[in-house]
């Protein structure tokens, strides 16, 4: 055979499937982690220290003023104990908007990965299917990490918080699913700034994870009940608790999964249409 | 010689070339005050984003004074006994001061050297390295005087401004951004990728947490003390602090030197490695 | 400064990067109003040469004297007498195409109304007038490239410095381009410029230095390098590709300066190219097409530095 034919590749055997779907997706998938491989030492670094740090600045050197004035309004607990959970949802927040954000608008605005992802056989929809899963899985890393700090910390009082890890995920992307879906549209990433001045830090500040929501004056606390991260944040720390009820959780749940869902639904219109254009 | 092109005479030799390089030697580089200029005019389109910067610590600000200033009570300091927000506001501007200079300084900086060329631009010019590092450094205090002013703003009306040496808190603000900013920019010399500003974080976070800044030094074992005392966000607190609660006295003027010295440091080390950098 | 003086001086220059030697020691002599080209394959030199020339990078050995200024000891006053067209532009795409050129200005410290006023006529010497307010990520690589080159004219340079200034560009473009650059040069601007398409170095350039591995491979005039380094025609034969080696071996029998078979083509480089093809004929051969043309300087480029990819 001369190099002409090996350039122009004679067909070698039937296409591989070409039926749309969670196999195109999970094809984008490895495609992300194959990316993640390169950085994923500095990531886990940070995944760890963040929660060490935090914790142990907040929860344990805060934590032992708080503790000496008086635990009557964080319900007895110790402020360390109260922090933790509200903080696992604070973190599945901040890394799904972190992926969220600048991954997903460089892919088309900077590297074009998903302009040649869209060359393929892959949708547009299996293109963002494939980012959802990546990102599901870094939020159950870090989620994870988070919990293996705070355990090591004595922030963890019970086994049961092990349910508050599906819990963080789930906020998570209650975030990742319509941020993104906002993110591909973008033609600049200036608003991104405004995204984390004016969304991450409040909702980090003021929907209970340094404080009961019921310290906000009256007129803010329906604002936090509106928020997913409020949601999970309740969650998380009831169950952390123990004080979880069935009625509430299940409420909090069904908020959080209908966030995510309205999320999913609008970006599989929006990625088509910035990447069918 | 001017050739008449649309009707404008096209200003090639409009100044006699010696009068020309005359008058743009004696200007020399501007000491980075021209960088000053593109800067401005680049933000005055989108002034709303950096004048929203403000927001950030004051977002914290009524955080602790909603929330955690209950959940802590009262604070002693230097012998007083004074509400918490009280306490954390001057640690909040030394540290918001820290964040805008660091930011200015790492990540604009990095973006206008790696990608934008901008710098490679400037250099073409009659402008030096030292005034790249001087531009970016003043232009990082200007923006940084924006928001010290605010919040300073905030604070007196919020009644946490408590001696009258408050009046030098924005002078205090401005050294801690000098000295951070002069610190970001010689580090962001060295960096390689996006990857390494990991490492600014690693830093800039710990710094923030443990500086003294939500809680007392008395908190901490002695050992851990004098470690804290070592870093550069604790003097930057601590002279605040002293300032604004007037619990100082002249051993604020240590911590004045210390940032001084960082600062210079910093933008030696700077003017040094963007000549390495791009004078290739 | 006396005309006569050279505007540009260059000896023994030499720039390494670590073990790497990217100019060997090269000397050269430029005039005031002169065109001055270095040519060369990806490579050979040129860039580093003209950022040594730009005071942006100190060589590694030699002396180089712009303007009678040293260029390490001078560089802020020499680069305030410059205007430099970087290979890649470096535009500031957070400002609009008026504001590059007005903070571009400010840079080399002129005064506001000077340069306002020099804006608007390098912008109607560009042809980007109707576009000033615009931004500058939405042109085109042609209006980009022509920007630059206004921007590089604000401070009124003595020398022009050009590094491939129409590479990348269509052909509309790369014409309204030389023509500007031809305009320049009648107005007496010194122009220095790298390049390695061969047309517009002919139409540039007064004087051309050929560069390969970092050396001078020769210098002149364009019709002298020709006439130094090639033959005044040269005959283009195509064969059916069946012919076409044993045409290439009949052919040795027909004089010429200089032959080059190639895997379509047989080049022969003679004084008269009819001439030759009429050998060519009676000796029996029939090509499938023939073209007799002058010589070029793609022809001594080719001969100077090879046929071969140099990188």
């Amino acid at each position: 055979m001369d190099a002409g034919t090996a350039l122009t590749g004679a067909p070698t055997g039937a296409p591989r499937a070409t039926t749309p779907g969670w196999p195109f997706a999970f094809r984008q998938f490895r495609f992300w982690l194959t990316d993640y491989r390169r950085t994923w030492r500095g990531s886990i670094y940070s995944s760890l220290l963040n929660p060490l740090l935090f914790l142990s600045a907040m929860g344990l050197g805060l934590g032992s003023m708080i503790d000496k004035h008086g635990t009557a309004r964080l319900g007895g607990v110790s402020y360390l104990v109260f922090l933790a959970p509200g903080l696992l949802a604070a973190t599945a927040m901040q890394t799904g908007v972190g992926e969220a954000t600048y991954p997903v608008f460089g892919s088309v605005k900077w590297n074009k990965t998903y302009q040649a992802a869209s060359a393929t056989p892959l949708r547009p929809a299996d293109i963002f299917h494939g980012h959802l899963l990546f990102v599901t899985m870094r939020l159950a890393m870090n989620c994870g990490m988070f919990l293996a700090v705070a355990a090591a910390l004595g922030a963890v009082s019970s086994p049961m918080v092990l349910l508050a890890l599906p819990v963080a995920v789930l906020t998570g992307l209650a975030f990742v699913a319509p941020i993104e879906a906002w993110a591909v549209t973008r033609t600049t990433d200036t608003s991104f700034a405004m995204i984390f001045r004016f969304g991450l830090i409040p909702l980090f500040l003021f929907s209970g994870i340094f404080f009961p929501i019921t310290q906000l004056p009256v007129w803010l606390r329906p604002v936090a009940y509106a928020t997913p991260l409020w949601h999970g944040v309740a969650l998380c720390r009831a169950l952390a608790l123990g004080t979880a009820t069935p009625g509430a959780s299940l409420l909090h749940v069904v908020y959080l999964l209908a966030v995510a869902a309205a999320g999913v639904f609008a970006g599989q219109r929006t990625y088509r249409r910035r990447l069918y254009v | 010689m001017s050739e008449r092109v649309a009707g404008r005479a096209l200003p090639l030799r409009v100044l006699p070339v010696t009068a020309l390089a005359g008058a743009t030697r004696a200007l020399g580089g501007g000491g980075g005050r021209h960088l000053i200029e593109r800067h401005a005019r680049v933000y005055r389109r989108t002034w709303l984003v950096l004048a929203s910067g403000v927001a950030e610590p004051l977002f914290y600000l009524f955080s602790i004074g909603i929330g955690i200033g209950k959940l802590v009570g009262s604070v002693k300091v230097g012998g007083a006994t004074v509400p918490y927000t009280t306490f954390v506001a001057p640690a909040l501007l030394a540290t918001s001061s820290m964040n805008g200079a660091i930011f200015d300084s790492t990540f604009n900086v990095f973006f206008r050297l790696k990608y934008a060329k901008l710098y490679d631009a400037v250099l073409a010019t009659p402008m030096r390295s030292g005034d790249v590092a001087l531009g970016e450094i003043g232009w990082a205090l200007i923006r940084g005087a924006l928001y010290a002013c605010a919040f300073l703003v905030v604070m007196l009306a919020m009644g946490l401004l408590r001696s009258p040496w408050s009046a030098a808190a924005l002078p205090a603000a401005l050294l801690t951004g000098f000295a951070f900013a002069a610190a970001g920019m010689a580090a962001t010399t060295f960096m390689r990728s996006w990857q390494d500003f990991e490492y600014v974080t690693l830093v800039s976070v710990p710094l923030f947490l443990f500086s003294a800044t939500f809680y007392p030094l008395s908190v901490y074992p002695r050992a851990v003390q004098i470690l804290v005392q070592c870093t550069p966000l604790y003097q930057a607190v601590a002279l605040m602090r002293g300032l604004v609660l007037g619990a100082g006295g002249p051993a604020l003027l240590w911590h004045v030197a210390y940032l001084l010295i960082m600062g210079a440091a910093g933008l030696y080390v700077a003017g040094r490695r963007v000549s390495r950098l791009l004078l290739t | 400064m006396p005309d006569d003086s050279p505007l540009i001086r260059a000896r023994g220059l030499v720039k390494r990067f670590g073990t790497f030697t990217a100019v060997d020691g090269i000397d050269f002599e430029l005039r005031r109003g002169e065109a001055f080209g270095f040519l060369g394959p990806n490579g050979a030199g040129k860039s580093s040469t003209m950022r040594m020339i730009g005071c942006v990078s100190p060589p590694t050995a030699g002396e180089l004297t712009i303007l009678g200024l040293d260029s390490v000891r001078d560089g802020a006053a020499i680069r305030a007498r410059l205007g430099v067209v970087p290979q890649e532009d470096t535009l500031d795409v957070e400002l609009t195409v008026r504001e590059n050129l007005y903070v571009y200005g400010r840079y080399f410290g002129l005064p506001r109304a000077v340069i306002s006023e020099r804006a608007a006529a390098l912008l109607d010497f560009v042809q980007l007038a109707d576009r000033a307010g615009d931004q500058v990520e939405p042109l085109s690589g042609g209006m980009k490239r022509r920007l630059t080159i206004a921007r590089s004219l604000i401070n009124a340079p003595d020398i022009l410095l050009l590094d491939e200034p129409t590479t990348g560009l269509d052909p509309q473009a790369r014409h309204v381009v030389w023509d500007r650059l031809f305009r320049l040069k009648r107005q007496g601007v010194t122009l220095v410029l790298t390049t390695h398409y061969m047309d517009e170095a002919e139409q540039l350039c007064d004087r051309l230095v050929v560069m390969d591995g970092g050396r001078i491979a020769a210098q002149g005039t364009p019709r002298g390098l020709i006439g130094e380094y090639s033959t005044p025609e040269v005959l283009e034969l195509r064969f059916d590709p069946a012919d076409h080696d044993a045409a290439a071996d009949k052919l040795t029998a027909v004089p010429a300066t200089r032959r080059e078979v190639l895997a379509d083509r047989i080049l022969l480089y003679v004084p008269d190219g009819d001439a030759t093809l009429a050998q060519v004929r009676a000796l029996g051969l029939d090509p499938l097409t023939s073209l007799v043309r002058r010589s070029t300087l793609e022809d001594v480029f080719l001969r100077l530095t090879g046929r071969q990819l140099g990188e």
